[in-house]
């Protein structure tokens, strides 16, 4: 292409390459790169403004808490990118502007994914949908609305009793990474131009159904692009050419984001990962001499800060599955380059600033990439801001990397893929210790006695039978799969025709990877029960209905979390299984079936609604989070544990494997300097050993507890659970109840 | 077959020893020290049998964890009132390059033990008191054996950690650290010494073995204190880097 003289301004001290001829951010960043190997010394603290607009947040903050979490709603409008005025924090002192609604944290109203859910939210806050709002969507179909007019009733029944539960179908899906540097490195038009370039090359194609589809999401895309250009207009910016300071390449990237999380109320909706490349930007203007680190931290402050107040407006029921209000803007860090570079910059190191320029905090879901590899400077700070903030994870760049390359994101928690080149189709998960009950009690639901699956002979009466059990769940866990992978060719099939991401497949190239992401609830609950059933002699006790609704046990079993391999063994085989019963069936538009462990915080809500387990557990009892065994079993230790966690193959689990540790920081070692050294060494003998996720927590179980009964002394202090972070206090009492109880890794002496 | 009798196994250990280590209790222990934090492991029948062949393959699996510090701590209970097993893990140890330590009073002092606690890169030496006689009245045996066994290290140049629990009431004073300082500055192989507040968390283990707990009205000690305490001993022993209290 021609490079005009917007291009080269933008561009001038950058070392060119392909990245200038074709949208390749990559290809930029590896060019630009400046690796930073030191340690965190040249880090500053605040501005004076910061601290004024951060004390004006928290106050907001106050409040919104006090009014039982949602601060306002904007019940009048549709929230899009053009819906409402500009909106500022604090006009005269931030250097990041823009806001989802005109006023800071105050809620847009979201139809789309399903106007029932909106009206819900509005009254469960005391407030109640606008008419224009009622009216516009009483003449159209949202993505709700058509999930439900296909559904079956195995479906319905599958749902409605908590088979397959959080599937993405009355809210935005979410899990779709825009390439938001895009915007900044090349400016809108340009990318206007390239998407139309898509589209006209289209044209000369039959009109296949697949054809017709892909030119009219280009049209919206295109249609979006646009919105946006006018949507940072109204803020007095103009993003149609490439940004040419770091200022601007951030409030680039942030109107980009913004305008995504305007159009989408989607779950989990990524950052991606941008610090590398904004790096950059500082790097130049560092070599200027016309930006200090003063200032550059004020931008990422000024930057977190924002992304901090993003909010969407969803049910207290939705906040109670995900124990919170998670936004999972989720922005990886660090990890090492395919050439054996690190992608660790100075501004990897000023977005982990953030939790003390700014205090700690759930949001972003800052997602450290860990190598062995990693600059030592680095990977002692991350484990020094581990222990002081308990607000970071971390993921194994070495496992992900060779699958998705040196530029992949993280979607929500755990989700690995290529920046703008692969998306996914988010499919909740499948409580698999319920479908297990199923096989026992022959196809029944173990609470309702419904016939929810075809009618089998039960094994209730007698003593299990390991290989019949076997026998009998695969044939239930195959009916499962098959109804599955049906529901969610439904649930995509409609979101793409009536809640399309425009913005952010915008932001993606055209052709463009997709997985289907299945997941799985109760897995240390399955193994255990499986090794039960093996080791031990399980018998039914049923009701006079006939159901099972307990488990007597007799003997001893080895169980999931003890580094075992009679159980783990088992573990491994039934996800193996499991995979492979969902790859039998064709997924909606050729997407790659994936599957998760991961539970975020629903792992208490799932075990509400499953019955007692051949394992032991009572019923409603929770199962562990995500991948972790069952609290109290892992009897040797967190490092058995991690090991047994570790031994679950990534590869029949591409959506990733969640694991979550707590230990007191008395039991990580005796002063902060060992205690740094100490989680180096579990993360790296973790990942080292093809563990994928690690949440680390170094707190005190007295701490909690004191925060429980004051809360108002502990407002940021904050947590990881299963794959992100949530504000303690702000967790249902329930919730925190089981954070307790969990394992607190606590050493004997 | 060789076998040992234990406890149970803490994979995490955090501050038996440098590094990330895995932690192996020992059941059975010849003294009954009136603070003992872990009266579940007195008995000399309690606990599991497990084969040495057992025990390591679960100590090799932590390996990956234990980085360029990390190893193994053989805890208890007494680990040299088993001495045969615990001389075949340490060579098991050594011959696989696993850094091995050992957590002991000193109070087996027989040749089996000896020749044990010299297979160990470093020793975990619990002085229970200064003062042979109080120490015996504290613990059920005096100073001696305790001396004996850091005589030995010194002797071969033994990497030695001491440990001291400061028990209110007991040993607690300036006076004692002073003590403690004098007896122990003639050893260079000492590269450590940590003092630990004694806490009262063993309470309910003693209520589950049907045991009153033997110091019932001594209180936790207060870690400030302990740490003013560590900082006179670091003093008088002119050595810096013996603090293994929190920052």
């Amino acid at each position: 292409m021609n490079i005009t003289a917007d291009f080269q301004k933008a561009w001038q001290g950058f070392i060119p390459g392909p990245w200038q001829q074709a949208i390749e951010v990559r290809d930029f960043i590896q060019h630009n790169l400046t690796p930073y190997e030191g340690d965190e010394s040249f880090l500053t603290g605040p501005t004076d403004r910061t601290q004024r607009l951060n004390l004006k947040l928290q106050e907001l903050l106050r409040q919104e808490a006090e009014r039982g979490g949602v601060l306002d709603i904007n019940v009048n409008a549709i929230s899009s990118l053009l819906t409402y005025e500009p909106g500022y924090l604090d006009r005269e002192n931030e250097c990041i502007v823009g806001l989802q609604t005109e006023k800071p944290l105050c809620r847009g109203v979201n139809p789309f994914g399903g106007v029932r859910m909106a009206r819900q939210a509005c009254e469960a806050y005391g407030y109640t949908l606008g008419p224009d709002v009622e009216r516009a969507c009483e003449y159209r179909t949202t993505h709700n609305d058509g999930v439900f007019h296909v559904y079956s009733d195995t479906m319905l029944n599958l749902r409605k009793h908590g088979y397959i539960t959080g599937l993405p179908d009355a809210y935005g899906r979410g899990r779709i990474i825009g390439d938001y540097r895009r915007v900044a490195l090349y400016g809108v038009d340009r990318l206007m131009e390239a998407k139309q370039a898509d589209k006209d090359a289209l044209a000369a194609k039959t009109m296949t159904e697949e054809t017709i589809r892909r030119c009219e999401e280009l049209w919206k895309e295109i249609d979006f692009l646009a919105k946006l250009k006018k949507m940072a207009a109204a803020y007095g910016i103009d993003i149609a050419g490439p940004a040419c300071t770091a200022r601007e390449a951030v409030q680039w990237i942030y109107f980009a984001y913004l305008g995504a999380i305007k159009e989408q109320n989607g779950a989990a909706m990524s950052l991606g990962r941008v610090s590398a490349f904004i790096d950059i930007y500082f790097e130049r203007e560092f070599r200027n001499g016309s930006i200090t680190e003063s200032q550059a931290q004020e931008i990422i402050d000024h930057f977190v800060m924002k992304l901090r107040m993003a909010r969407q407006l969803r049910t207290p029921e939705y906040n109670e599955l995900f124990a919170g209000d998670p936004m999972w803007i989720t922005e990886a860090l660090g990890g090492m380059g395919e050439d054996g570079r690190t992608l660790v910059t100075r501004t990897t190191f000023r977005f982990l600033n953030t939790l003390y320029t700014l205090g700690h905090a759930p949001e972003p879901n800052l997602t450290i990439l860990w190598s062995p590899r990693l600059p030592e400077a680095f990977r002692r700070y991350c484990a020094r801001v581990s222990i002081e903030t308990d607000s970071i994870q971390y993921e194994n760049d070495e496992l992900m990397r060779t699958r998705y390359g040196d530029d992949y994101g993280i979607a929500c928690c755990v989700s690995a893929m290529r920046i703008g080149k692969q998306m996914q189709y988010f499919g909740a998960r499948c409580n698999l210790p319920k479908v297990l009950l199923l096989a026992i009690n022959g196809g029944r639901d173990e609470h309702s006695g419904l016939q929810i699956a075809p009618a089998r002979p039960p094994l209730t009466g007698r003593t299990l039978e390991y290989g019949q059990v076997m026998e009998q769940f695969q044939f239930y866990c195959d009916w499962l799969c098959e109804n599955y992978v049906n529901t969610m060719n439904i649930i995509h099939f409609m979101h793409d025709k009536y809640a399309y991401e425009k913005l952010e497949m915008s932001l993606h190239d055209t052709t463009v990877e997709r997985f289907m992401a299945f997941g799985l609830a109760g897995l240390s609950v399955m193994a255990d029960s499986f090794s039960a059933i093996r080791h031990a002699r399980v018998t039914p006790v049923q009701d006079e209905r006939g159901l099972a609704v307990d488990f007597t046990i007799a003997g001893d079993f080895p169980c999931y979390g003890n580094d075992d391999p009679r159980v783990d063994g088992m573990a491994t085989e039934l996800v193996k299984a499991f995979e492979a019963g969902l790859k039998k069936h064709p997924t909606y538009r050729g997407s790659s079936h994936t599957l998760s462990i991961l539970t975020i915080t629903s792992n208490v809500v799932y075990g509400r609604s499953t019955g007692a387990t051949p394992d032991g557990r009572a019923a409603g009892k929770p199962f562990a989070p995500g991948a972790n065994p069952m609290h109290d079993r892992d009897g040797r230790g967190a490092l058995a544990s991690l090991n047994s966690v570790a031994g679950i193959p990534y590869d029949s689990c591409r959506d990733g494997i969640s694991c979550t540790f707590t230990i007191t920081p008395d039991s990580l070692g005796s002063k902060a300097s060992v205690q740094a050294s100490n989680l180096i060494s579990i993360l790296d003998g973790y990942f080292g050993q093809q563990g994928h996720h690690l949440n680390v927590n170094v707190l005190n179980r007295e701490q909690l507890l004191d925060a429980q009964a004051h809360p108002e002394r502990y407002p940021q202090l904050t947590i990881r659970v299963s794959g992100y972070a949530v504000n303690f206090t702000r967790l249902s009492r329930k919730h925190q109840d089981e954070v307790i109880a969990r394992t607190f890794h606590n050493t004997l002496q | 077959m060789t076998t040992c009798r234990i406890h149970s196994i803490e994979t995490l250990g955090g501050v038996d020893g440098p590094g990330v280590r895995c932690v192996v209790f020992f059941q059975g222990c010849p003294l009954r020290c009136l603070y003992c934090q872990n009266p579940d492991t007195q008995c000399d029948e309690g606990g599991r049998e497990v084969s040495i062949t057992e025990l390591m393959r679960t100590i090799k699996r932590m390996r990956p964890y234990f980085g360029s510090e990390g190893g193994v701590t053989l805890s208890g209970g007494e680990p040299l009132a088993q001495p045969a097993a615990v001389a075949e893990v340490l060579r098991a140890c050594r011959a696989a390059g696993i850094h091995t330590a050992i957590d002991t009073s000193g109070a087996c002092d027989t040749p089996a033990a000896r020749e044990a606690a010299a297979l160990a890169d470093l020793l975990l030496l619990d002085i229970k008191h200064p003062d042979t006689v109080i120490c015996k009245a504290l613990t059920g045996c005096g100073l001696e054996s305790a001396m004996t066994l850091l005589k030995a290290a010194q002797a071969r140049q033994q990497a030695v950690w001491i440990r001291h629990v400061v028990v209110p009431g007991w040993s607690d004073t300036p006076a004692c650290i002073d003590e403690l300082a004098d007896l122990l500055a003639p050893f260079s192989c000492i590269q450590r010494i940590e003092l630990l507040p004694y806490h009262r968390l063993a309470a309910e283990k003693y209520r589950a073995l049907g045991q009153p707990l033997p110091l019932p009205d001594t209180p936790a000690a207060d870690p400030v204190a302990v740490r003013k305490l560590q900082q006179q001993l670091n003093r008088a022993m002119r050595l810096i880097d013996f603090s293994a209290g929190r920052p």
